[in-house]
């Protein structure tokens, strides 16, 4: 702040600017936090995935076509999600709106193809989140990145309405290379659900 | 079709480019079939096959962080880097501190 302040000319826009970069730092500190939060449930799970309790096991539970399509899903929506920061850097609302929609649409489709395997375990295979410490731990897992993911969404709809109407502006753009920091962990998190839960439990 | 607009000052090396953004999607895709091919289709022993998906899992964090979230650009990426190492000291606590102890800690009854 001082060293802003005797620059002199630039004042008030440096000013500016190190508050947005301070709040993309602060969020750089929740995504850690959430990443210890994840942790947690990562350790519970390897430590219950095997107390089956006579229930479903994973080999019987997991059905790998849908677990693929939505690994491959949440990775196109990183991708496309980097696109719409690299549009916006351009100054190109269409392109910055366009790619968010893609990426909204991907993430949507994540959930419902996450929401269906779900039911499914639960109406086929009576694998309900009280069955077994297994299938608790497993809910609590992915349940709480599917919720993230489901969140993210949100936020993301609500944030192409305020581009609409604000355009991009230094706090739009904060918003919006936030939103994107977030989404790209959401994906982190996911490929380590993939490994650990669904393909070391295929295995 | 693309509409400068006032304020948003070209600075593309705290950005990443569309080159950067493809070879990260093709990487995180290679790094996605590789565990998978390998689990199913039996290609390796037990041990083998975890330590190989856990190091493919690991790759795939990294190619997110470098060129997706570009943890080593931008005015904090000091800060980024040393609160994010800080944050996986404490994850591999737990983590493995809760394996160890419920595996091997038994034994005490």
């Amino acid at each position: 702040m001082a060293h802003a302040a005797t620059q002199g000319g630039h004042h008030a826009h440096d000013h500016e600017h190190d508050h947005e970069s301070l709040k993309t730092f602060g969020f750089w500190i929740f995504l850690i936090t959430d990443c210890i939060l994840f942790g947690s449930l990562f350790a519970t799970y390897m430590v219950l995935h095997q107390n089956t309790n006579g229930g479903p096991t994973p080999e019987e539970l997991f059905k790998m076509p849908g677990i693929i399509a939505e690994t491959f899903i949440l990775l196109t929506s990183s991708f496309t999600s980097g696109l719409a920061v690299l549009g916006m850097h351009k100054g190109n609302m269409k392109q910055l709106i366009g790619w968010l929609a893609v990426t909204v649409l991907l993430g949507a489709s994540f959930v419902g193809l996450e929401l269906m395997e779900f039911i499914n375990m639960v109406n086929h295979e009576g694998a309900t989140i009280s069955t077994s410490a297994f299938l608790s731990a497993f809910y609590a897992l992915v349940g709480t990145h599917g919720l993230h993911v489901s969140v993210g969404l949100i936020w993301m709809v609500g944030l192409m309405l305020q581009l609409k109407r604000r355009g991009i502006t230094a706090v739009t753009k904060r918003k919006v290379a936030v939103i994107s920091l977030y989404w790209h962990f959401l994906d982190v998190v996911w490929i380590f659900v993939f490994t650990v839960v669904y393909l070391m439990g295929v295995m | 079709m693309s509409q400068p607009h006032t304020g948003s000052h070209e600075t593309h090396d705290a950005h990443g480019s569309l080159k950067s953004y493809i070879i990260g999607f093709a990487l995180s895709i290679i790094l996605t079939i590789i565990p998978l091919v390998a689990v199913m289709n039996h290609m390796l022993s037990k041990t083998g096959t975890i330590v190989l998906i856990l190091f493919m899992a690991v790759l795939q964090f990294g190619v997110q962080l470098f060129f997706f979230m570009h943890v080593k650009e931008g005015e904090n990426a000091r800060w980024n880097i040393m609160a994010l190492i800080f944050g996986l000291v404490i994850l591999l606590t737990i983590v493995a501190g809760s394996i160890w102890i419920m595996t091997y800690n038994q034994v005490a009854h």
